[in-house]
């Protein structure tokens, strides 16, 4: 039963093979979605491209329905699969400053790290920015602390604060995934631009 | 080698779906980027002024109990998507260096914007606990309230910012 690593002794080489493996799969996936071009990541904002849309509904989709199949089936306990703590403020706040990083430098890390791995230079300069951004964060850190820290609500989930079931929340979510690809799939008729897309 | 066409975006969405319910069925966590990035700024403060990395409230909680912060499961992670990342580039014909810009402006101005942008995007993670892996897909993928609400944040604010930046794009 899973979570592996933390209901079974594992080693600590195998723990951190089974990160490698996984980074090279995440990787693998990230480049061959298109995610190593920054004009085709940027599409989103202009609709002529919305690939990341589709990769990233469907990806959070798979993983939420598949680990809820796996749990059904006492394969899984959920209740070890770690849940994003909630900082109000600083999720608030930092949000926006990465949506004006993304729009800035047309990666996000993830995406950085797949461009940079095929060799695009604009990339290993996002990536430079950001271990300067991971340096004044930490450098700044005394100063924003109260900012970080404020309003903390723990590792709440959308379906506890809702009152619904997971199962109900994974088929509303997929109805919301499913009409947005159709609006993206509309978007990208009508912005569309075949002289970026064909370059990228 | 001819560059091959991407993988259909469905397709590749549910194999970062299986790549990330792996990492939560063999790990019991998600998946992640800029921690990586984190880590390496943590260790390289450390081995150049290590004083200073001790004597902060910062850096000091990745040194506790003796720990390496190269040696976490998220360093490896990140590690592997570099080979990753290169194993599908070799695959599809994509390897070549290229500065990838609009032909609007110079590559200079690229590579400053993309240096800003990286700055913002990482210190805006670190401020919000992790960034569109760590964050947003990890934390949908467990129906978390903070991954949904770093989810639109990130996209509503790009949108909001597109605007501005549109010759830097189209």
């Amino acid at each position: 039963m899973g979570p592996i690593s933390i209901l079974h002794e594992i080693p600590e080489w195998l723990n951190l093979t089974i990160a490698f493996l996984i980074g090279i799969g995440f990787g693998f996936a990230l480049e061959q979605a298109g995610f190593s071009s920054s004009r085709k990541l940027t599409g989103m904002f202009y609709g002529y491209d919305t690939t990341v849309l589709k990769v990233f509904f469907t990806a959070a989709i798979v993983a939420l329905a598949g680990s809820q199949l796996l749990s059904y089936f006492g394969l899984l306990n959920l209740n070890f699969v770690y849940v994003n703590p909630y900082y109000v403020n600083a999720a608030f706040v930092g949000s926006i400053i990465m949506g004006a990083g993304f729009i800035m430098g047309g990666f996000c890390p993830g995406t950085g790290i797949s461009a940079f791995s095929i060799g695009k230079i604009d990339a290993l300069f996002f990536l430079i920015g950001g271990l300067t951004g991971a340096f004044l964060f930490a450098e700044s850190y005394p100063m924003i602390q109260s900012l970080a820290n404020a309003k903390y609500k723990g590792p709440v989930r959308v379906d506890e604060w809702l009152g619904i079931s997971p199962g109900v929340f994974t088929f509303l979510l997929i109805l919301v995934a499913i009409l947005l690809f159709w609006l993206a799939e509309r978007a990208e008729k009508r912005f569309r631009r075949p002289d970026i897309s064909s370059e990228i | 080698m001819k560059r091959k066409n991407y993988m259909n975006p469905y397709l590749a969405g549910v194999l970062l779906g299986l790549v990330l319910l792996a990492a939560m069925f063999l790990s019991g966590r998600g998946l992640g980027a800029s921690g990586g990035l984190k880590y390496a700024v943590v260790a390289a403060v450390e081995a150049v002024d290590q004083q200073h990395a001790m004597s902060s409230p910062y850096y000091s909680k990745y040194f506790e109990n003796g720990e390496n912060p190269l040696k976490s499961w998220l360093a490896l992670e990140v590690l592997g998507m570099f080979l990753g990342g290169f194993i599908s580039g070799a695959l599809s014909g994509r390897l070549k260096f290229k500065v990838e810009r609009s032909p609007k402006i110079s590559k200079s101005k690229r590579l400053v914007f993309a240096f800003l942008g990286g700055i913002f995007f990482v210190y805006g993670a670190q401020l919000a606990r992790g960034c569109t892996s760590g964050a947003a897909l990890s934390g949908m993928a467990v129906q978390s309230v903070a991954g949904f609400v770093t989810m639109i944040g990130i996209f509503g604010s790009a949108y909001l910012f597109a605007w501005f930046f549109k010759r830097l794009w189209i």
